[in-house]
């Protein structure tokens, strides 16, 4: 089971109930659960975004768009049926916050549904979950399960009138399934591979109705807005960055877990205090802050809040809040290698600079890494990064070549030696394959 | 032909697939659900199931083929009784997730996506499985293990093979 | 929608609000790159080639999927877009195999093309690239995977477009792979539209694979032979030891009435056209009675003798005269005034497939009440009563499912069969073999009539709508025909189109290739203006039809039979023996079952090694231009020319020739080909001018222009290779009259086309193929 951690700067909102029994419906009950969606069905949609709005919350599921204003594009009068969908795909590497929050609080996610199809007027929400969760899903749907003989879900919810359904499911095997139009194509029984947007979800999303998708984690915050008022929340986090977020720390640190910081948070302060520091007393190298697609960070960089405005200022991103730490003794190039690998493998094929972009990435990082490289390939590595930069059909090839320009960039000197065979490792070593996924 | 519906699978998950392609909007939404528990009983997506499938949700087999080969969970050969995923993306790489799976190929004697010989075992390597902070992590089948060390991955297997399925860790 | 202004590169265009850049831009002549993208498909965006610089847009955006908007300004060729475009390909070439010198599409690739214009020479990678071996997926198409390069319009147009959806992609990211629905074949309607589309050489044809660079051929725009419907095609020819060899059929100037379509018979069974076993001298029935190839000469004068003696022994109704499916217009009208004005009979007519009298009979004198097939590709309804399109009329059926898709247009399906088009109809019912004409009683208003599932919405909804077209089948004749088209006239703005099944049915029945009705449907016993105009004399009796002909052969009654193009031996079962005793001649391509008995065979150019028009059954009017070449033999035209010459006819009676100013528009090949120009030679031996030649169909084409009124269309349209549409209206028809129901519909499939289809291997291929696969899914 994973090990649940704490420290004294953590500020409990979301993970209040982690440890506590809550994925028991009473003991939920127990713990204010529930109370946040009766409150919303007594007021009304326009409180709730409003509430929403104030809260300050940003998604979770990477990209950081305002929670309230993402509700509030869904049209009101339209006579196709709407739905929520919480996206539990959570695959990005260095990420496992979600995966704590089903186990231990699956009822708040489906309150925050409920909360989020009373928003939107949605009668029907979906908790899609990655397929290697199964025994999370199993979790998720006893507590489905148990909500719906209480009456929380299915017809006629906390006697009010208003029906409410909520489906679980898996999916099987795609990180590409995590970006929200490829989830739906997914959920409606098919590849992976992401809509030509505009339009988005929130006008023609499942099923061609209006759709909200939203990062399970940021679902989960939803009914303890309600509990402790938006304004409440958003003062908890910095400016324009509401409330806390789960951290999950990772990698060579002395205490890694998931921590729930205030949002703004210092990235310093959280490795070296919160997670106790570098392992073993060695040196800090790099950091990749918020998931393998955010671009590193050099140990003088880390001086940092986390939060989604001051981690763009500092030329990287905040986004799955997965801060991987490295210590001196990563080989930079073999790093570079695994995340390129992992989103070579991943791509949806869909569109050339991405299908091609990755392989090719991989190919030339993985001869470097071999020992074959030459001094052109460098300028290589960058040149296709870069032309891939921008010109995908959906994010994930940003995704793979935003790290791969940060490692190449700021670690050109490591890359340099094994072109010129100074790696301190021999080929022989590099003889096996990387990666010998596929 | 409405008396009796002829299916592959048993009868628990022919009437569990009858319920969940009531549950969507739209009957082939259930079929990546579909093609998890399709595998989970039969151990891998046979040519059987394909036809089922594509026959339960009104599709063709092409339609069923181009999404089962699209997800990386879902085989079309059989693996072993206990799948090892051992989980080398970067979190766990940092924390000796290579280690591991040399010490599983080592024990186990097979190679990537290779089954022993005895049929118990495969072994896989995978992309990030959700368990970075508890790193290196494994699964086996859908059993979650993290926080390994060699020596605790050996009583994983140990435990698998004496057939006492999770117990330790 | 309204129109909306924007700026690309400096200029302001204009366009209607929603254009998509890409096709707005391509309006303008700003020509945007685009794998991916093809017009009337669904959008991809996966190419990433239309990028685009907009303002007040923080990334490149794709012009395939950018709506144009009121202000918008865009570049399309700034270097910032030019390098996107650039690494793309570099990124395609990098596993590409590069084998453009031997790749069928060499010449012909968009990828190609691209790198031309873009750049990207420098290989940037030393990997060896991924080599696999090419899959024969269908007896038809090849997939050669490492040059594929995953633009999806191949899944697209085999899907949407085709309605077939044989393929499909498998795996993802760069294993990601174009995959057929049999595993490793393809169990489809092998329309070969996805080879059509393809921008590379990935998907490839049997036919036409490693024979020729595109550059080698001499490519001519004609229409194809096969169905009724009567495609534009481009035949790819090549200089061969004996002429020009057909190499190649396809779709390349896509504006013909079938836009992007071909089906199979089109695309690939032309190769019947260079079977070996082709007739290509005169052969003459022997006193052992084997037949023996004999120079032109005798067997001309041997037939024109044969003819001459039966018409003056017996006279002219002695003698019958059977058509042409396939011939030309001119070839048919000059066969009629053959049989009337020199061997002095009406007894003449051809297999019919459709009921074209009692149609043109029930549109006299109602003007633009013909559909054309262009029709179907933009009317808001359409109603198909009978006939299955998708086996029958390929290009139909295309044109209706892109009008269902494009224009969300409303099908309406009455049928006794269980049919594809059913798919795309907004409402279908199931009619009795027999209750064609109760339904259109019904749909009249008439209750009683029929009673059926579905019919009175059927009704209620069809009665709704304000424009409509109808296709009806064979299964419709005579005075079904006529309720049919009442029933249609009470509604408002509706067209019908009547569904036969050569390729120039059609013209034959126009052409009067028919026992009482002169060519644009005047009956021989009326006042007419042909006589007048020929200076022949035109027998008024009404002659024997083809069924009547061929008993009458057999009781002796006729003494002789001249058959052209035809196979009505096979076609109507007739026992050789009933032939005994008939002076056959016969003019084909083939010794076909027919021609076995004849005492003549003369052997004839098909309509790919000739120039005329030839009408479809919707009444579109072609030109067909001559591609191929066969040394030996000789255009039906020519033969009847001839043969009228031999038996004493006035030659520039039969064919009024120098009227106008024109030569012989490539009917023979001349003397480049090395070949005597034997035209030349027989214009001089005859003391005419041999610039003006009596084989010039455009001679009789004039004569057709000046006497049938429904042909008299601007004709510069047609020179250019467009279609016209007949005026069907204007046909002068006695419309009191019944005449006998001699209909018999051809039956051919999409692998099938009469008697000719037989003759093409790659049709006989398909179709064993087919039946294999029939066979092995009834054993599972
Ligand atoms: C390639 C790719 C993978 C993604 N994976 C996930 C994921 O696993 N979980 C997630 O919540 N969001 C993921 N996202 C982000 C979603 O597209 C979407 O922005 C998010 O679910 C919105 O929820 P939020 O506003 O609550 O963050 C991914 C995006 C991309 C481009
Ligand atoms: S960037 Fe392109 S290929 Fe990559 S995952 Fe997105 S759509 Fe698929
Ligand atoms: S044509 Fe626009 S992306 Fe391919």
């Amino acid at each position: 089971m994973p090990k649940l951690v704490s420290h004294p700067d953590e500020v409990r909102i979301i993970s209040r109930r982690f440890g506590t029994g809550a994925e028991n419906i009473d003991k939920y009950v127990e713990l204010d659960g529930y109370k946040a969606a009766q409150l919303c069905i007594e007021k009304g949609p326009e409180f709730i975004i409003n509430e929403m709005k104030a809260s300050g919350l940003r998604g979770r599921g990477g990209a950081g768009f305002p929670t309230g204003l993402k509700w509030s594009f869904v049209p009101k009068n339209v006579d196709r049926p709407k739905y929520v969908l919480v996206n539990g795909d959570e695959s990005e590497p260095g990420t496992c916050k979600d995966h704590l929050i089903f186990l231990h609080d699956p009822h708040a996610i489906i309150e925050g549904t409920i909360i989020a199809g009373l928003a939107i007027g949605a009668k029907m929400g979906f908790i899609y979950l990655r397929g290697e969760y199964r025994y999370l899903l199993k979790i998720m749907e006893k507590a489905v399960a148990d909500a719906y003989a209480k009456g929380y879900l299915g017809k006629n919810i906390f006697g009010s009138g208003i029906d409410f359904e909520v489906v679980t499911q898996t999916g099987a095997g795609a990180y590409e399934v995590g970006e929200e139009s490829a989830l739906m194509e997914s959920l409606e029984g098919k590849r992976g591979v992401p809509r030509i947007k505009p339009p988005f979800p929130a006008v023609v999303g499942l099923y061609g109705g209006p759709t909200v998708i939203n990062n399970a984690e940021t679902i989960a915050s939803v009914p303890h807005i309600f509990l402790m008022g938006g304004e409440a929340y958003a003062k908890v986090g910095s400016e324009r960055n509401g409330g806390t977020r789960l951290f999950g720390i990772s990698g060579h640190v002395e205490k890694p877990g998931v921590y729930e910081l205030p949002m703004g948070y210092n990235l310093k302060k959280a490795i070296y205090e919160v997670a106790g520091g570098v392992l073993g007393g060695k040196k800090l190298k790099a950091v990749v802050p918020g998931g393998s697609s955010t671009p590193v960070l050099t140990a003088d960089e880390l001086d940092v809040g986390l939060d989604f405005d001051q981690m763009g200022k500092a030329g990287t991103m905040l986004g799955s809040g997965g801060i991987v730490v490295l210590d001196e003794t990563v080989s930079m190039v073999e790093f570079a290698l695994r995340t390129i690998s992992f989103y070579q493998h991943e791509s949806c094929g869909w569109c050339i600079p991405c299908r091609e972009g990755t392989d090719w990435l991989k190919k030339t990082i993985g001869r470097v890494y071999a020992g074959g490289g030459v001094e052109k390939d460098l300028d290589n590595i960058k040149y296709l990064a870069e032309n891939m930069m921008g010109r995908t059909f959906c994010p994930l090839g940003d995704a793979a070549a935003m790290p791969t320009i940060g490692f190449i960039k700021k670690f050109r000197h490591e890359f340099e030696e094994y072109v010129r065979g100074n790696a301190g490792v021999s080929p022989a070593e590099h003889d096996a394959a990387l990666v010998s996924l596929g | 032909m409405a008396t009796e519906k002829r299916t592959i699978f048993s009868p628990e998950l022919a009437a569990r697939f009858d319920r969940l392609v009531t549950l969507y909007p739209v009957k082939r939404s259930a079929l990546v659900p579909m093609l998890l528990y399709s595998q989970d009983e039969v151990g891998y997506i046979s040519p059987e199931v394909i036809v089922e499938l594509a026959d339960r949700l009104d599709i063709r087999t092409n339609d069923v083929e181009s999404v089962l080969s699209y997800y990386s969970m879902l085989r079309t050969k059989p693996v072993g009784k206990y799948n090892v995923q051992v989980c080398t993306n970067i979190s766990c790489m940092l924390r000796n997730g290579y280690g591991i799976l040399e010490h599983c190929k080592k024990r186990l004697g097979i190679g990537h996506k290779e089954v022993t010989p005895d049929g118990l075992f495969s072994l896989e390597e995978v992309e990030c499985i959700g368990a970075c902070c508890w790193a290196p992590a494994v699964q086996v089948n859908y059993d979650f293990y993290d926080d390994l060390t060699v020596e605790k991955m050996d009583q994983v297997l140990d435990d698998y093979q004496a057939g006492r399925g999770k117990v330790t860790v | 929608m309204a129109d909306v202004t924007f700026t690309v590169d400096g200029k302001k265009l204009t366009a209607p609000a929603g254009t998509l850049l890409i096709d707005a831009c391509r309006t303008a002549g700003i020509e945007i790159p685009a794998f991916c993208y093809y017009p009337g498909l669904s959008l991809q965006a996966a190419c990433r080639m239309c990028v685009v610089r907009i303002e007040k847009m923080p990334k490149l955006q794709t012009a395939c999927t950018t709506p144009v908007a009121e202000g918008m300004v865009v570049q399309t060729e700034t270097e910032e877009v030019k390098q996107s475009r650039k690494a793309v390909l570099e990124l395609l070439l990098g596993n590409h195999p590069l084998d453009c010198p031997v790749c069928d599409a060499g010449g012909e690739c968009e990828l190609q093309d691209m790198t031309f214009k873009y750049g990207a020479g420098e290989s940037k990678y030393i990997e060896t690239k991924q080599h696999r071996e090419e899959q024969k997926w269908s007896p038809v198409v090849y997939f050669d995977r490492p040059r594929c390069i995953l633009c999806y319009r191949c899944v697209r147009v085999c899907g949407e477009g085709m309605d077939v959806w044989a393929l499909g992609v498998q795996n993802r990211g760069v294993t990601s792979v174009i995959a057929p629905n049999g595993g490793d074949h393809l169990g489809c309607e092998e329309c070969g539209m996805c080879i059509d589309i393809c921008p590379v050489g990935a998907l490839t044809s049997d036919t036409y694979r490693y024979k020729t660079r595109p550059w080698e051929m001499n490519h001519v725009g004609t229409v194809c032979t096969h169905c009724g419907d009567g495609c534009k095609t481009t035949l790819g020819v090549k200089r061969s030891n004996d002429g020009m060899e057909i190499v190649r059929g396809d779709n390349r100037d896509k504006s013909g009435i079938n836009n992007d379509f071909l089906c199979i018979k089109g695309r690939y069974a032309f190769d019947f056209a260079n079977r070996t076993d082709r007739l290509t001298t005169p052969l003459v029935r022997q006193a052992d009675g084997k037949l023996a190839p004999v120079s032109w000469e005798e067997a001309l004068t041997f037939a024109a003798n044969k003819l001459n003696e039966v018409r003056s022994n017996r006279g002219g109704n002695a003698i019958g005269v059977i058509g042409s499916n396939r011939t030309t217009n001119e070839e048919n009208y000059l066969l009629q005034k053959f049989a009337r004005g020199v061997l002095g009979t009406n007894n003449i007519d051809h297999h019919r497939t459709a009921d074209y009298a009692a149609f043109a009979a029930a549109l006299k004198g109602k003007a633009n009440r013909e559909a054309s097939l262009r029709d179907f590709i933009s009317a808001p309804a359409m109603l198909l009563l009978g006939n299955d399109p998708t086996e029958q009329h390929p290009a139909l059926a295309w044109q209706i499912r892109s009008n269902v898709r494009q224009n969300r247009a409303r099908l309406y399906v009455a049928n006794h069969r269980e049919i594809k088009l059913r798919r795309q109809a907004k409402a279908a019912v199931e009619l009795p073999q027999d209750g064609y004409a109760s339904f259109i009683s019904y749909l009249a208003g008439n209750d009683g009539a029929f009673t059926g599932n579905d019919a009175n919405d059927f009704r209620e909804a069809l009665r709704k709508e304000e424009s409509l077209v109808i296709a009806f089948g064979s299964e419709f004749r005579g005075r079904d025909i006529q309720a049919l088209v009442e029933f249609g006239l009470s509604m408002p703005n509706v067209k019908f189109a009547c569904l036969g099944d050569y390729s120039n049915s059609r013209g034959a029945a126009d052409m009067g290739l028919l026992p009482d009705l002169l060519p644009g449907y005047v009956p021989v016993a009326s006042e007419h203006k042909f006589a007048e105009e020929t200076g022949i004399e035109w027998p008024k009796q009404p002659g024997l039809d083809l069924v009547q002909m061929l008993d009458a052969a057999g009781s002796g009654e006729i003494g002789a039979l001249y058959v052209v193009g035809a196979n009505p031996v096979a076609r109507y079962g007739v026992d050789p023996s009933a032939l005994k005793n008939t002076f056959l001649v016969v003019q084909d391509m083939f010794l076909t079952e027919t021609a076995v008995l004849a005492d003549v065979v003369f052997p004839a150019a098909n309509a790919y090694e000739k120039a005329g028009t030839i009408t479809n059954t919707y009444g579109d009017l072609q030109l067909v231009k001559k591609a191929a070449d066969k040394a030996g033999v000789r255009s039906d035209f020519e033969l009847i020319v001839r043969l009228a010459d031999k038996m004493g006819a006035d030659p520039k009676k039969l064919v009024p020739f120098g009227k106008g100013v024109r030569a012989d528009f490539g009917q023979s090949r001349g003397a480049q080909s090395g070949e005597a120009d034997r035209h030349a030679v027989w214009l001089s031996a005859n003391h005419l001018e041999p610039k003006l030649s009596p084989f010039d169909p455009f001679a009789i084409f004039d004569e057709i222009q000046r006497l049938v009124p429904s042909y008299n269309v601007p004709r510069l349209n047609l020179l250019a290779g467009n279609d016209e549409h007949v005026k069907s209206e204007l046909v002068q028809i006695d419309t009191t009259g019944s005449r006998r129901d001699l209909v018999l519909p051809a039956n051919d499939g999409l692998y099938t086309s009469g008697t000719l289809g037989r003759y093409s291997d790659k049709l006989a291929e398909v179709l064993a193929s087919k039946t294999t696969e029939i066979a092995e899914t009834a054993a599972d």
